[in-house]
């Protein structure tokens, strides 16, 4: 797949995080979930994601702990390895090969040394079959052994891996398949069946959806499709078993999960509320609703006090066992579809897109974290299989990020289509964004697109929709209603030949306005509405739309259903070049002259990067994913890059993302941005037995500094040595925050503590061994001073002979017990 | 776990009504005291002096009221034909009359009988008041002169004669004591001067002039006749400034409100406008019948207009005081001081804080829709009160309910006083564009559900006759509008690109035009 030999297409961050039940950990300080080629370790308390276990090469399919070790986890990926981890420094134990496409893990306490595995038979047929085989896995010393010896339990497995569960002490697994519910005893070597009928009188449906074994009883509970719970006992006669039914959910219920010691039973389905059954209890149940998406996995910790719920906007709900939410993991909200285009906020240089149903989200890219949801429907959303709700379609900044247009929509479906555009302002104070205007009936039909001025001064939305009219709205004080707070309202209405406008765009400097209307691109001046002039390349409708930036602003350039990518000179109205190429999305940078094209061709999305004024690309790369893209986006880069190389130059400013139709965020990254991140990422390994504070953060470099002073490989000699720093440090983050005197009393001796000493030894120039070692030493002595100071704690009075009188009275100043610590500050002051 | 959403209810803002300081200003008026005369008033005037007593002529006398008083103070009755025109000299003491035998009668406000009496004109004498000296008293007649009469010895002093038609408007300069401005049924305003002795300035209204007007500075000149109010710049030589045309019947009278000089003129139509200082109209007074008088009192505290039926009403100014003497007299229940008890105390620095969560507070149709009741929830939303009080809100939860997709569920198994129910709430506020949309969609619901019972109660029945008939006119009403805008269309193809859209703007203020 890589071309080019620096320039990569990378997923980037946001992969799903619910696609299996998330593991909380023994001791209950971790929730593991796997998240594309990797499982993430998250922290419970702080919901802060801890590290990520790389090593798999495709789509991690389960995890499970390790039975017989609780701090490591078995995850199995559709590469067909399963590979041991120890998840809490991130070190990859054993990598078994298995061999086959895998889909799910499951481990029993009873069944040492074996795991077992879905695997699909036939890859290559549409119907895949899957399989249920136990595995034993091989004890040898090697990294990567494979495993052969494989047995299969049952080829009736459903494709859901919840519809698989181990009984009591691992006794028999239970797994259901469409209307058959089979369970398997592992002594006997025997599976017994029990079906359902297609429909019961009522027409419900009874397919089954999931699976969860008592850990005590022999009880088998399982959700169905049409809501109810059927608790199955006595199943080991084929003939005398019994089930009892309970209903509450009113949609399939997705996940069951007993407690550990099996006293509560929990549900959750599509109505997003978590349902506590109370065992042998009958109805008696607790809810809590609204937990965010709908549910897809509820599991528990071993001993029973946290439970971890995981929804369909790629969420991780924490709760306690007292029904009270503790914590949510969330991630890259991915919904069924984006409908908005990629933005980016100008203010917070987030990505914003459809979030949660109703929402926009923001999430920071860099930090690959989701920021918040911005309620935009302010709707109770009902969780509802099948029910036409209101979504946000279209959303769009200003260049100043002080205003935000949406529409939300409903009732794509029927034939009655309700609509509304918003306008959002920046507030500075809440720091963030504040209904200003809903403008109900801002045209008679859908909008198809909507754009902001890119002028600093006038902000101006312009909407085109299918009621062939596109309007210009404008912010101004209402003449009718007096208010001093400035509202809304629409300024012009224009149409071209009652044909139906499509795209629009501003020029860069906001003086000219673009609307399409089918094959004929119409030029607007903004300033008295006129219409200049119309640009016209037949055959097809004008599909996109956007004006060159920078030197290039006098470019506009579009591209057609029927294949055309045409660039258009406005100053002599007169078409500069066009090419034939299937364009899929056609992307401007902002911040310089490119322009990034999406062509999808034969299967396979190729990209262009081209500079308006020369029709021959600067840069092309060549199948970038088998999907067609519709959604990109330049991302201002933080710091420059300087690339000089051609290839990936255009990279420098900004970086390109899009969306692919799976929902897989990808970007291009260059080998210099690599290097960079690899660095970054070894440098935020740190201690933990320190709170990790933005302050350690800071200061923690010095630490690690020194310690790879130790390693030989490592070349020191640019590097600022600060022996004393680290002692510094250690003291001031294990001393209690309320003992510590007044910052400024300590301000000049830390600072000082971190100059370079020049008394305390020489050696910038010396070779690197030497340096090794004198750290080597000065370290040591400063253990020395360390302990000798320790003994000194406790006594103000008792002061250490080595201080002046200068130094003594600073010291009396303080007049705090703790603080003989500082004496090696104030020694090496120089 | 995020918190239950109450349903919103979208605030609409409905055209035509502003809220602004002044209409709030001018609705700040208690209901009005109705006093019956007997017969129609032709005159009103306040005293200058407090406590601004006021005289009222109507047929054959002028009573006195005091400020808050039902009964006059004060009347005199010696007139042997009609009174017009009572008006009190600047320091309150003396008032003026004139009648329609032509004799201008001058009293004490203490005493009854007449101090001086003018004798002179041929024809009655509508208009009489003092120049601002206060020795002088000016007239004007039908017999078509004005004529200047000294007071202490009762003599004409002049006789003006340039007005060609009925003297029915009269304004005396209080600046100067020589200049005093006349309005004519010959459709002229004229200023004169006593020193000259003749007309100075002439401006053409272009209809009988019914009142004239003189602002405090004595700059701008205000004149009514016809359906038309006009301001006349008198600095810039009698120039036109504003011409208003906001009565559909005569003007009969005007005055200035002593807060910020704000224009106000009553008219044959009943109504009594207020003007803002860009001459806007801001607030509306309805009257019963045709308004002939008006004065407002020093503070704007009371406004008294006089009809052609005899009844005079007064208008008191509502006064912070009393409102809190109505809530005092209402209070029920723990005050609010209860509920804010310890709303700012400040905790020391070393006491624990616990938080309580904040509860949140949902309507009861908020509370039944987060249970998923909707049947009850949609009972809630359709309570009379409401329904005839907030629309808003029952069109909210109907909307809410088809969101959910449960409106039919909700709708289904109704009794007969809900479809009636129903019934009302259409056709009250299907043609309201806020809410026609989903009130139609609720219909075909109705409709569907129902279409085999509804023959069976006749109460239904007439109400859905009724709902038949109303559609039929807003179809027709439609049609014509769609005739009006096509109309419009063709006149404003020919125009450029940039007034199409301030067209646009003007059709749709038309069209809702005639939709009111």
């Amino acid at each position: 797949m890589v071309e080019k030999s620096d320039v990569r297409v990378v997923r980037c961050g946001g992969s799903k995080i619910n696609l299996r039940p998330p593991i909380i950990s023994t001791d209950s300080r971790f929730v593991l979930c796997a998240s594309g080629d990797s499982v993430k370790v998250y922290s419970t308390r702080t919901e802060e994601w801890l590290h990520s276990l790389q090593g798999h090469t495709n789509q991690v399919t389960g995890i499970a702990l390790n039975p017989a070790n609780h701090l490591q986890v078995y995850s199995c990926s559709a590469d067909g390895t399963v590979k041991l981890w120890d998840f809490i420094d991130g070190i990859l134990i054993k990598t078994f090969i298995i061999g086959y496409r895998l889909f799910a893990i499951y481990v029993s306490e009873k069944h040492d040394g074996i795991v077992f595995l879905h695997i699909a038979l036939d890859t290559d047929s549409k119907n895949e079959c899957f399989q249920l085989v136990a595995v034993h896995l091989p004890k040898s010393a090697e990294q990567e052994v494979e495993a052969k010896e494989l047995s299969a339990v049952s080829s009736r497995i459903s494709p859901n891996p919840s519809c698989t569960a181990f009984g009591r002490e691992g006794q028999y697994i239970a797994f259901a398949r469409h209307l058959q519910l089979n369970v398997y005893f592992f002594r006997k070597q025997k599976t017994y069946s029990f079906s359902l009928k297609a429909t019961d009188k009522k027409g419900a449906k009874n397919a089954f959806t999931c699976i969860a074994c008592h850990p005590a009883d022999d009880c088998i509970a399982t959700g169905h499709e049409d809501g109810k719970i059927r608790l199955w006992r006595n199943f080991i006669h084929t003939k005398e078993y019994t089930y009892s039914t309970q209903h509450w959910h009113h949609n399939a219920v997705n996940t069951l999960c007993f407690t550990p010691e099996g006293t509560n039973l929990l549900s959750g389905g599509i109505e997003s509320v978590l349902v506590q059954w109370q065992y042998g209890a009958g109805n008696r149940k607790e809810f809590l609703p609204r937990l965010g998406g709908s549910i897809l996995h509820v599991s528990t910790s071993s001993d029973g006090q946290l439970f971890c719920t995981s929804h369909s906007d790629n969420k991780i709900t924490v709760i306690e066992s007292s029904f009270k939410v503790c914590g949510v993991i969330q991630g890259l909200v991915k919904g069924d579809a984006v409908f908005t285009d990629l933005m980016i906020d100008p203010r917070s240089k987030a990505l914003v897109l459809n979030g949660k149903p109703g929402h926009l989200q923001f999430y920071s890219l860099l930090r690959d974290k989701h920021l918040y949801n911005l309620d935009i429907v302010q709707q109770e959303y009902i969780y509802e299989a099948g029910l036409d709700q209101f979504e946000v379609v279209k959303a769009a900044f200003d260049i100043k990020g002080y205003w935000l247009a949406t529409v939300e929509e409903r009732g794509q479906k029927s034939s009655d289509l309700e609509f509304v555009l918003k306008l959002w302002a920046y507030d500075e104070r809440t720091q963030s964004f504040v209904l200003n205007t809903t403008i109900t009936a801002a045209h008679t039909d859908r909008i198809i697109s909507m754009c902001f001025s890119s002028s600093e001064e006038t902000t101006m939305l312009v909407t085109t929709a299918e009621d062939g009219q596109f309007k210009a709205w404008c912010q101004g004080a209402d003449a009718d209603t007096q208010q001093d707070q400035s509202f809304w309202s629409c300024d012009f209405v224009g149409s071209y030949h009652n044909l139906t406008p499509t795209n629009c765009s501003f020029s860069a400097d906001s003086s000219l306005l673009a609307v399409s209307f089918q094959e004929v691109i119409t030029i607007w001046s903004p300033d008295t509405w006129e219409l200049l002039t119309t640009l016209c390349q037949p055959p097809g409708v004008v599909r996109d739309l956007c004006f060159g930036q920078l030197s290039c602003s006098k470019y506009l350039i579009a591209t057609t259903t029927r294949n055309l990518l045409c660039c258009w000179n406005l100053l002599t109205c007169a078409l500069e070049w066009s090419t034939s190429v299937e364009v899929s999305k056609l992307q401007p940078d902002p911040l310089s002259e490119n322009v990034a094209a999406f062509s999808y061709q034969s299967k396979h999305t190729d990209l262009f990067v081209f500079k308006p004024n020369e029709p021959r690309p600067l840069f092309t790369h060549k199948n970038v994913c088998s999907e067609k893209i519709h959604r990109a986006v330049f991302v201002p880069r933080e710091e420059l890059l300087n690339n000089c190389d051609e290839s990936s130059q255009w990279l420098n400013r900004s970086q390109l993302y899009f969306l692919t139709q799976n929902m897989d965020l990808l970007t291009f990254s260059t080998a210099t941005e690599e290097d960079r991140m690899l660095s970054s990422s070894k440098r935020l390994v740190i201690d933990d037995s320190i709170a990790v504070t933005p302050f350690y953060l800071l200061l923690g470099k010095h630490r690690q500094q020194q310690q790879k002073l130790n390693t030989p490989s490592h070349p020191a000699a640019d590097k600022p040595q600060q022996p004393q720093g680290s002692v510094t440090i250690t003291e001031l983050l294990h001393t209690p925050a309320h003992v510590l005197p007044a910052a400024s009393v300590l301000c000049s001796m830390f600072v000082s503590s971190l100059l370079i000493s020049n008394t305390g030894f020489p050696f910038p120039f010396f070779s690197p061994e030497m340096e090794m070692e004198s750290s080597e030493q000065e370290m040591n002595s400063e253990k020395e001073e360390d302990q000798q100071e320790l003994r000194a704690q406790g006594s103000v009075d008792e002061v250490t002979p080595k201080l002046s009188k200068a130094q003594e009275r600073e010291l009396k100043r303080v007049r705090k017990t703790d603080f003989s610590w500082m004496a090696g500050l104030i020694d090496s002051k120089p | 776990m995020a918190s239950f959403k109450p349903t919103k209810v979208q605030f609409l803002p409905k055209l035509g009504e502003k809220v602004t300081e002044e209409t709030l200003y001018w609705k700040n008026y208690k209901s009005p005291v109705q006093i019956k005369e007997f017969g129609a008033i032709t005159k009103i005037d306040f005293s200058p002096l407090p406590p601004h007593n006021y005289a009222v002529t109507a047929s054959t006398r002028i009573h006195i009221y005091g400020p808050h008083s039902q009964e006059p103070i004060r009347s005199f009755t010696r007139f042997r034909d009609t009174a017009y025109g009572g008006r009190f000299r600047g320091d309150g003491k003396l008032l003026v009359a004139g009648s329609e035998e032509g004799l201008i009668r001058l009293f004490d406000i203490s005493g009854r009988v007449a101090l001086r009496q003018f004798k002179g004109h041929s024809k009655a004498v509508h208009m009489t008041s003092f120049l601002s000296d206060g020795f002088r008293v000016v007239s004007g007649s039908d017999d078509l002169s004005c004529r200047v009469w000294d007071v202490p010895s009762a003599v004409e002093l002049s006789s003006l004669t340039e007005h060609t038609d009925y003297i029915r408007a009269l304004a005396p300069s209080k600046l100067n004591p020589d200049l005093f401005v006349t309005g004519s049924y010959d459709h002229t305003v004229k200023v004169f001067d006593m020193r000259s002795g003749s007309s100075v300035m002439t401006m053409q209204h272009g209809h009988p002039v019914e009142c004239v007007l003189l602002y405090p500075s004595e700059a701008l000149l205000v004149s009514t006749g016809g359906r038309y109010v006009k301001v006349w710049d008198l600095l810039k030589g009698g120039q036109e400034l504003v011409s208003l045309k906001n009565h559909h019947k005569t003007v009969t009278c005007a005055c200035l409100s002593s807060v910020g000089n704000k224009l106000l003129t009553g008219s044959l139509d009943r109504h009594v406008k207020v003007y803002n200082s860009s001459y806007k109209v801001v607030h509306n007074f309805d009257c019963d019948a045709s308004i002939l008088s008006m004065a407002i009192a020093p503070d704007d505290e009371a406004l008294a207009v006089g009809m052609t039926n005899g009844v005079l009403s007064v208008r008191h100014r509502r006064h912070q005081k009393d409102k809190e003497m109505l809530t005092s007299r209402r209070r029920r229940g723990p005050s609010y001081q209860v509920f804010v008890k310890g709303k700012n105390f400040v905790p020391r620095q070393d006491d624990f804080l616990v938080s309580k969560p904040v509860k949140q507070y949902l309507r009861k149709y908020d509370k039944q829709l987060k249970s998923f009741e909707v049947s009850k929830a949609l009972d809630t939303a359709l309570q009379t009160w409401t329904r005839t009080s907030k629309p808003d809100v029952t069109v909210v939860v109907i909307i809410e309910l088809n969101r959910r997709g449960t409106l039919k569920n909700a709708l289904a198994g109704r009794n007969e006083e809900i479809r009636g129910c129903f019934c009302v709430l259409f056709f009250r506020h299907i043609f309201d564009p806020r809410f026609s949309r989903p009130l139609l969609m609720v219909g075909d619901i109705v409709l569907d559900l129902y279409q085999q019972v509804f023959h069976q109660s006749p109460v239904v029945e007439r109400l859905l006759q009724r709902l038949m008939e109303v559609l039929g006119r807003e179809a027709e009403l439609q049609q014509e509008l769609l005739q009006v805008l096509g109309i419009l269309d063709t006149l404003f193809t020919s125009l450029t690109p940039r007034k199409e859209a301030l067209a646009h703007n003007g059709m749709h203020v038309t069209r809702h035009d005639i939709e009111q």
